[in-house]
């Protein structure tokens, strides 16, 4: 399989007070074309350090060691505007509480726009094209009119699909979902995995899941990374981290799983 | 949208006939007799009588205020017989102390207000708003820190102290502007100019302050919310996550805070006025009460009631149409 993105000895330090954090350590993981890698581990393991550090968004402080290779070529150290082109085009976010993280003060659609026309030269008539083209995919009723509706308008659910269209209009290679469905309902949450993970088999994206819940990751990802603390305490095939933890903390993890049905979850 | 606007309207109306009771209950009913001041010294009890009656004092309280609201929306007559006089709508009464229409004043003031209130808006606009983003910006550096401290400090010092202070040294001892006058913009603009630069720069600095700490912080709220983040993961350029992502949300709630004090000032500025001698509302409301001239301290503090609330009124509506949440059923 070739890989999409490459992680290795990737270590996040933060200066702090008490001297320098490191709150990622030496993690080392790889995304497949057309493969879904989960990340797990409790709060504050350092998972979106981790995926912010993919997109060369890390809070103003951080350093990072390591390498990070996209399509093999190296992240890691790239100024600010050669990042730019990689962020939306290559790979992509979406957040855990879609509310937030969509702009009250525009439409959807502006916002959608906004963001393939930083990529793709066009009009905006032919952008207004692709917005609703993309709202259609992720399944947002009327298209033409909710482009046009402010995010408060929309349910929880349908937010974050939002948030999913415009993560993939520019068709990236690379998705990383931090904790996308963590702020939703049960049953939205089921709809949302639903459909990324559709979408992600669909069109053929590598995708990063990260979520404390390893019954989600068991059924969408293939392979599986964990994380306590920062470090990586276990890597790989799903199935067998699953069946087999060789980790105390990746067992405590499974055990505190309450028994789901993992049916219900797709 | 229309009946909410509508409402808003006919709240206001309500609003400034309580003012207009409130107020008028206070000036000529707990102030002293306005007829035993107009008749000065030489006065005999038939004069005092006489003067009663023209101005309609010796009628009940309520026929009064009646006339003086239904003056103020169909205009009233003083007097009777040959020494009628017609006080046109909307009659706010005459001068206990020159007999001039107190409409009349205010009209020739007005744009007196007005010219000291709009060029200090501009100058607090433009120096509140750039030094609170080049602060919230270069948060923590050299700029920042200079910059609030003198804010914080700027923002403390009264009004008379800066004015007294601006003309001692600009006007007597530097000699680099003339003694304010109030010459007409047509006239001769540079004087005219000349002569509100000290009043707009009095009046600016304290809202400067305010308006750059407010800015600052608004800003740098704005900076850490998540859509900024979201912004960024897109691939936008700084300047337009800056420009549109953070600039709108960061600066719509000044929007009211503005119309607020704006809105305040054209109700006069008392003491800036005073000091510099120009003959807008301010100063009007400041020799009034000095006078004890009734009818004129009732017409500014209407004024001034009328500017707050209509302000209020404007900032909502502005408000509706700038902050997408905030929309009326
Ligand atoms: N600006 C910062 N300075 C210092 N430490 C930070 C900073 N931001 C985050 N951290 C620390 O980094 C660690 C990892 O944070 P991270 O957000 O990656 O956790 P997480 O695994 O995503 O947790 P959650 O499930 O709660 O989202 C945390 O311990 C946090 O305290
Ligand atoms: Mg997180």
């Amino acid at each position: 399989m070739s890989e999409l993105l490459v992680v290795e000895d990737l270590t996040v330090t933060f200066p702090t007070s008490r001297g320098p954090v490191d709150v990622v350590k030496d993690v080392s993981f790889a995304v497949g074309r057309n493969e879904t890698v989960g990340i797990v581990g409790e709060s504050g393991s350092g998972k979106s350090m981790t995926s912010l550090a993919v997109m060369g968004l890390l809070p103003p402080g951080a350093t990072t060691r390591g390498s990070i290779r996209l399509d093999g070529a190296e992240l890691l150290g790239r100024p600010d505007r050669e990042m730019r082109r990689v962020r939306g085009e290559q790979a992509s976010m979406i957040f855990q509480d879609p509310l937030s993280s969509l702009n009250p003060y525009y439409t959807v659609g502006l916002q959608i726009e906004e963001m393939y026309r930083a990529h793709r030269r066009c009009s905006r008539k032919e952008a207004r094209a692709v917005v609703v083209e993309a709202l259609t995919q992720v399944g947002i009723p009327e298209p033409e009119r909710r482009a046009g509706y402010y995010p408060h308008q929309f349910s929880g659910g349908q937010r974050q699909r939002v948030m999913i269209a415009m993560a993939l209009v520019c068709s990236p290679a690379l998705l990383i979902a931090d904790e996308p469905t963590t702020a939703l309902d049960v049953t939205v949450q089921a709809q949302i995995l639903g459909l990324l993970a559709g979408l992600q088999r669909e069109t053929g994206t590598g995708m990063v899941f990260v979520t404390h819940d390893l019954a989600v990751i068991s059924s969408i990802a293939t392979r599986v990374l964990v994380m306590c603390r920062g470090e990586q305490v276990e890597y790989g095939d799903a199935e067998q981290v699953f069946a087999a933890p060789r980790h105390d903390y990746t067992r405590m993890l499974l055990e505190s799983i309450p028994r789901i049905d993992d049916e219900v979850v797709l | 949208m229309a009946r909410y606007v509508a409402g808003r309207l006919a709240g206001l109306v309500v609003l400034l006939l309580l003012v207009c009771v409130f107020t008028y209950l206070i000036f000529f009913k707990l102030s002293p007799d306005p007829a035993l001041m107009i008749c000065g010294k030489t006065c005999t009890p038939d004069r005092v009588a006489q003067i009663r009656a023209s101005l309609g004092l010796d009628k009940p309280f309520l026929t009064q205020l009646g006339d003086y609201l239904s003056g103020l929306v169909v205009g009233r007559d003083y007097g009777s017989g040959p020494n009628l006089v017609r006080c046109p709508a909307p009659c706010l009464g005459y001068s206990f102390q020159s007999s001039q229409s107190v409409t009349q004043m205010i009209v020739d003031r007005l744009p007196v207000s007005a010219t000291v209130a709009v060029g200090a808006a501009v100058l607090w606009l433009i120096i509140g708003i750039a030094a609170g983003l080049l602060s919230a910006v270069k948060e923590g550096s050299w700029w920042d820190r200079t910059a609030m401290g003198l804010a914080l400090g700027g923002a403390s010092i009264p009004n008379y102290v800066l004015a007294l202070t601006l003309q001692y040294v600009l006007v007597v001892k530097l000699q680099i502007l003339p003694f304010p006058s109030a010459v007409p913009f047509s006239e001769d603009p540079l004087l005219w100019f000349q002569s509100y630069l000290m009043p707009w720069l009095v009046l600016a600095t304290g809202y400067a302050c305010l308006y750059a700490r407010l800015t600052r912080a608004n800003v740098i709220d704005t900076l850490a919310q998540n859509f900024m983040r979201t912004a960024r993961s897109k691939g936008l350029s700084p300047a337009l996550t800056m420009r549109r992502h953070a600039l709108r949300p960061a600066l719509t709630p000044i929007v009211t805070i503005f119309g607020m004090d704006f809105a305040a000032l054209l109700g006069g500025a008392l003491i800036t006025e005073t000091v510099f001698g120009l003959n807008g509302i301010g100063k009007m409301a400041a020799d009034s009460i000095a006078k004890n001239d009734q009818p004129v301290i009732m017409a500014v503090t209407l004024l001034a009631a009328f500017f707050v609330m209509a302000g209020n009124v404007v900032v909502d509506l502005l408000y509706t149409g700038l902050d997408p949440r905030v929309r009326v059923s």
